[in-house]
This record gives structure tokens, sequence and C-alpha cells, in this order.
């Protein structure tokens, strides 16, 4: 090192050392909360929501006097989607800003990019992205709050099942979402005794899939269509579903549980039947849903804040914060460890995915009924009966 | 039979997106030999603009009208403010700066518009014309529509009007241009409005079917200039068929081959084009210069 980063590095620390004292003379110490999130690039969908509900409630949670008497401090970076970036800012929360623990992770490329890091700091990581590898096997740092896709599937084909159909269709996307719930699916179609007699898939930025869908349309037997996919393509798919009228019952993921679904695909959208968190349809939920109270007060207050609609992707964002938060107060300490242990002993939490109870075995701790089955119905989501 | 119908339609209503925006690419590459990759944001300008004036109530036309100016003049700004500054510059150089630029105006659109995907509704509704048991909507007639126009109206400005003239003047010789009296800066800056006019045109005209995000250039870039390089860099003709046939190998591809590969043969044929015919398939007719 020369000598003039050197005395640089020195003024610095001393900087440093000054802006400490200051803080501590002025405030109790803060709980520093670190989150890496794809708020810019191609994630951005996700990763916007995400960051301004985190901005929104810890605001909210320090004007109500913090988190054990001291304030928490978000120390938020933009990884633009780029899973190197997101290791690079990981490894910076860890070491030069030394969060107690992290909230972020949009995309399942960046959380398993990051989660090596949080793993030998010790530090908790709750992640938001979908995929079930995140806590499979069970890592013991790591966490995470949305439904894995596997829990998707699952909904999909009780809700086939129940309706007596047993062969599907499959056409999914080739990005990382439409991959994985693919694979997913394949792996529990078996146990709901349901045949999969055309398998398709289209690009992420495809602009039509009528000759996909022409080839599902014509396979023998089909009953239903089930559509894992992201982004624009099942918007697209379920156009060109409604041009070709096909006819047949056809299933999106939770990965379009959103109103800008219904918007991109229009009047083709009306029947369409997708597994979704609570929030969809926040003030449709029966008074005696435990979820209620929670999902309508985010949707007013994120709606309120930002002027846009409540998404799912936000809502992930507000359990893995509060999840955080319970677990700070009840083990009574912001010692990374400390909150490591309560995490897991998360019991009953009710977020907006669902109620939570995790275990050593378990750190996401949602059960598949915590997806409600949609249809959509003069352009808007109805609650509907599994088999209904 | 029904299902051949159905794979031609579909591969016509993407070559024609394709088609609409390899001709954006085919004015500046003739008056400069710079391939512009910020074609593809010319169409997501298009789309985007269109999208939210119509969204604040203004009546779709005038809102596509509104659009394609907004994008003239950063076409205009581009050629003013990055390609003009660096003039004697090789077209690698131009073509590193039209890149860059691509990047910048993906930034300025996540900011000025948003992040979320759009849709405009179809321009003559959503109901399928029925054909022998094939399904066409009537927006791919007006994206066919609008690449057939802007391709002859490109055509008879290139071959029939003193400026088109000059265009080609300056691509063919930009000194021998200035010593007859053409003014090539001028005549550049012509080329960048008016592809950047093209590609809005193709972004008010496709977004019912493809949809639009600020960063939708990036693909539309990527599958222009695929569609112009198979049918001939610079050639109007070229880029019509070069986009056509692309959207037919695609549909055709995923129909009776496998949907996984879709994007390969396209490629596929694109090298095995270029490997016959270096130039594509309609470019032969530039000479060498020394």
């Amino acid at each position: 090192m020369s000598k003039l980063a050197s005395r640089l590095l020195g003024l610095g620390v001393s900087a440093l050392a000054v802006a400490g004292l200051a803080t501590t003379a002025l405030a109790a110490d803060p709980i520093k909360i670190g989150s890496v999130l794809s708020a810019t690039g191609p994630a951005a969908f996700l990763g916007d929501p995400e960051k301004r509900t985190l901005e929104i409630y810890v605001e909210r949670i320090n004007a109500a006097g913090g988190v054990l008497g001291r304030p928490l401090e978000l120390v938020l970076y933009d990884d633009g989607g780029d899973a190197n970036k997101a290791r690079t800012f990981a490894t910076r929360l860890i070491e030069d800003d030394e969060v107690a623990a992290m909230v972020g992770g949009t995309t399942t490329g960046t959380t398993m990019a990051m989660m090596p890091v949080f793993e030998d700091a010790s530090v908790p990581f709750i992640s938001l992205a979908g995929a079930v590898e995140i806590i499979e096997p069970v890592r013991e740092y790591v966490f995470k709050t949305p439904h894995t896709d596997r829990m998707a599937c699952e909904k999909i084909f009780a809700d086939i099942k129940a309706r007596g159909f047993t062969k599907v269709g499959l056409i999914s996307g080739t990005d990382g979402f439409g991959k994985s719930m693919r694979a997913q699916c394949m792996a529990v179609i078996g146990n709901f005794g349901i045949e999969v007699v055309a398998d398709e898939s289209y690009g992420p930025t495809d602009s039509d899939m009528t000759p996909q869908l022409t080839k599902v349309k014509n396979a023998a037997g089909v009953q239903a269509v089930v559509n894992p996919g992201f982004g624009q393509g099942p918007a697209i798919v379920t156009r060109n579903y409604a041009q070709l009228g096909i006819g047949l019952p056809l299933y999106q993921s939770h990965g379009v549980a959103s109103k800008s679904f219904i918007e991109l695909a229009g009047p083709a959208a009306e029947g369409v039947r997708l597994p979704s968190p609570a929030l969809a349809v926040a003030e449709k939920l029966p008074d005696t849903d435990a979820q209620k109270p929670v999902v309508v007060e985010y949707k007013k207050l994120y709606e309120e804040k930002t002027g846009q609609p409540v998404s799912t992707f936000g809502g992930y964002a507000y359990d893995g914060l509060h999840l955080l938060v319970a677990a700070i107060q009840k083990a009574d300490s912001a010692e990374p460890d400390a909150i490591r242990d309560a995490l897991e002993a998360t019991a009953g939490f009710v977020g907006t995915s669902g109620v939570f109870t995790m275990s050593p075995t378990d750190h996401m701790g949602l059960k598949v009924d915590s997806f409600r089955m949609l249809e959509i119905k003069d352009g808007d989501w109805t609650l509907v009966e599994v088999g209904g | 039979m029904a299902e051949f119908l159905q794979f031609a339609f579909s591969g016509l209503t993407v070559g024609a997106v394709y088609a609409l925006v390899a001709l954006g690419f085919t004015l500046i590459y003739n008056a400069s030999d710079v391939v512009n990759f910020a074609q593809g944001d010319f169409v997501m300008i298009g789309g985007m603009s269109t999208v939210f004036l119509y969204a604040t109530g203004v009546p779709l036309p005038l809102a596509a009208i509104i659009a394609i100016l907004t994008a003239v003049i950063v076409g205009l700004l581009l050629h003013r403010l990055a390609i003009e500054p660096a003039r004697g510059a090789s077209p690698v150089t131009l073509i590193i700066i039209t890149i860059g630029a691509s990047m910048f105006i993906r930034g300025v659109a996540q900011i000025v518009f948003d992040k979320q995907f759009h849709q405009l509704p179809a321009f003559s509704g959503d109901r399928p014309i029925e054909i022998l048991g094939a399904t066409l909507l009537p927006q791919s007639l007006w994206v066919l529509g609008g690449g057939l126009a802007v391709f002859v109206a490109l055509w008879l400005f290139l071959e029939r009007t003193l400026v088109g003239k000059a265009v080609l003047a300056t691509a063919a010789n930009r000194l021998g241009a200035r010593l007859v009296g053409i003014n090539t800066a001028v005549i550049l800056a012509i080329a960048f409005g008016v592809s950047a006019a093209i590609g809005a045109l193709a972004g008010v005209l496709a977004t019912p079917i493809t949809l639009t995000r600020f960063d939708l250039g990036t693909i539309m870039t990527l599958k222009g200039f695929a569609a112009a390089m198979l049918g001939g860099m610079g050639s109007p003709l070229g880029a019509v068929v070069g986009g056509l046939l692309l959207g037919l190998i695609e549909a055709f591809g995923a129909g009776y081959i496998s949907s996984v590969y879709k994007d390969g043969f396209s490629f596929i044929a694109i090298l095995v084009v270029l490997f016959v015919m270096p130039r594509g398939l309609f470019g032969g007719r530039s000479v060498e210069r020394v």
C-alpha cells in the first residue's frame, strides 16, 4: 500500500470513529439491517416494490420508537439484477457496514450468489426469491419469505385433479423462473395422477406463442393447460390462447399474481386461474381470515405512499422485515446469532404471504394452503374453492 | 393445413415486426455505414410514449404522432450530441457510441416512464380473423401494412428523390459528396431523424402484440439487426424479406421441430446465408471502395 493510501485510510478510520462517537452521543445505537435488491435492471419490477416497502416500513417503525428502543438503519444496495454485483455488495454489508441481518436478494440468482457470504459470516439472511433451492437443503443462516414454485404446482394440480382432469399440456418460459417451476411441477405431478401430454416452451422475450399453443391444442386428450412463467410471457400466452380459441381451462403461476397481468392480457384473461398469496384479494377475504387485517393495512399504506398498485413482491419484503423485527424483539438482542435462533423459532407469524411457522428443517414456514386459488372474472380476481 | 397456416400467420406477424425494425437500420447505414444499435430504443420510445400519452386521455392517433415526433427529437439529439462531435471517427467507433446511447436511453426511460410492462389496445379490435381453421389478429395486418408502407416510402425516397440520392452519395463517398455540394452533416441528421420515426412507428404498431417495457429495445435491436443482416444491410427490400423470413423460420422451427431451439434455427439460417452470400440476400449491390 502506498504512503498516500495508508494516510487516507488512517484519515477515514479516524473520521469513522468520530462519526461513531457522534451518533452514540445523539441517540441509541441503530440496528443496522442490510439489503441488496435488484431495484433497477430486468428484475426491477420485483426489486422496486421491495425497496419501497422496506423504506416505508423502516421509517414507520422508527417513527414508532424503533425496535428495543433503538432505531433501525437500512443499508440498501442496488445490484441491478447482476449476481456478481450482488455478491460484492453482500461482502460490503458484512465487512464494512457490519449489519445485524439482511433482508433482500430479489432473484434466485442473486440470492444463491450471496448465500455463502452470510453463511461464512454467521449473519441471518432472509431472501425474497422464489426457488426451493434456497432453503433445500436447509442452511443455518438462510431463510426466505415467498412461497416456493413447488407449492404453486401442488396447488394447481390439486385444483385440476378436483375438477376431474388427468391430462394437461405445459407451456413454460425458458427463463429461470419458468424452468425452475416446470422442473418442480414435473417432480410432483405424479402424486396427483396427472399426465403431461404436451410440453412446450418459449423464450422470455418472445412476442408470439401461437405455434407452441397450436401444438398443445392438437395434443391428444389434453384437458387443461398450465403456464409456468413470468413477466410478459404469460400475458402473451393468454392472449394467443384466446386468439386460437382453445377453450380449455388455463392455469397461470403465482409469478403473475398482480393487477398488471389482467391489464396486459385484457379480455383474454377471463376464466384464467392461478395460485396467489392473499394480498391480491385483500378486500375480498372473509373477515374471519387471520391475514385480512395485515394485507389490508399493507395494501392501503403502500398504495397511499407510492401511488402504485400493491404487488405480492413488495409483500415478500414486508414479511421479511417484520419477521426480522419480531425475531429481534423476541431475542431481546440484535446479535446475529440470537436473531437467527429466534427466526428459526418463529411460530404463527401472520404476514402477507401466509402464516409462518418455521423449524430447524423448514426455513420458510409456509404451507400449501397459504396459497389462494383465484379466477379472473370481469377483469378482477375472485376467490374460488379448489375444484370449485 | 390449419396447423401450417397458423404457423405461417405467426411467422408473418412476428416477422413483420422484425422487418419494421430492420427498415429503421437501413437509412442510417446507407448514410454513414453505421449500424445504429439504439434503433430498438426508438421502437421502445414510440411504444412507451404512446402508452403514457394514451393513459392521460390523449386520443390514440394523436398520441402516436406525438410519440413519433418525440422519437425524432431523440434521434436528432443523438446525432447532434453523440455522433456529430465524433465526426471523422471510423464507423466502428460510431457504432460503439450508439451502443452507449442505447444504454443511456434505457436508463432515462426507467426514470421517465417506469419499469413495468405496458400494452396498447389493438387498433381494430381483438376479434381474430379465421381463415381455413387458422386465426390471425387484425393488428398483424396493421404491422404488415405498416411495414409495406414504410418499405415503399423508403424505396421511393432513396431512388426517386434528390435528398435520397444525396444519402446514397454520402454513403458511397463522403468527400466526393461534399465536393458536389452535399451538406453531409445535414444528410446524416436527416437519416437519424427518419430512422427514429420509422423505429417509433414500429413501436406504435407492434405494442398491441409484443407489449412494451423500457428495455424492449435490446431484443428489438438484436432481432432487427439479424433480419437486416439476413436480407442485406442497407437494402429496404432486404430488410422486409429478412424480417419476414426470420419470423417464419422461428415459427416453423418452433411448430414442427422444437420450441426449445427456436432461436437456434434462425441463427443457423443467418450463418448459412452469410457463409454463402456475405452481404446478405439483397446486399450485393454496393461496390468495394478503395
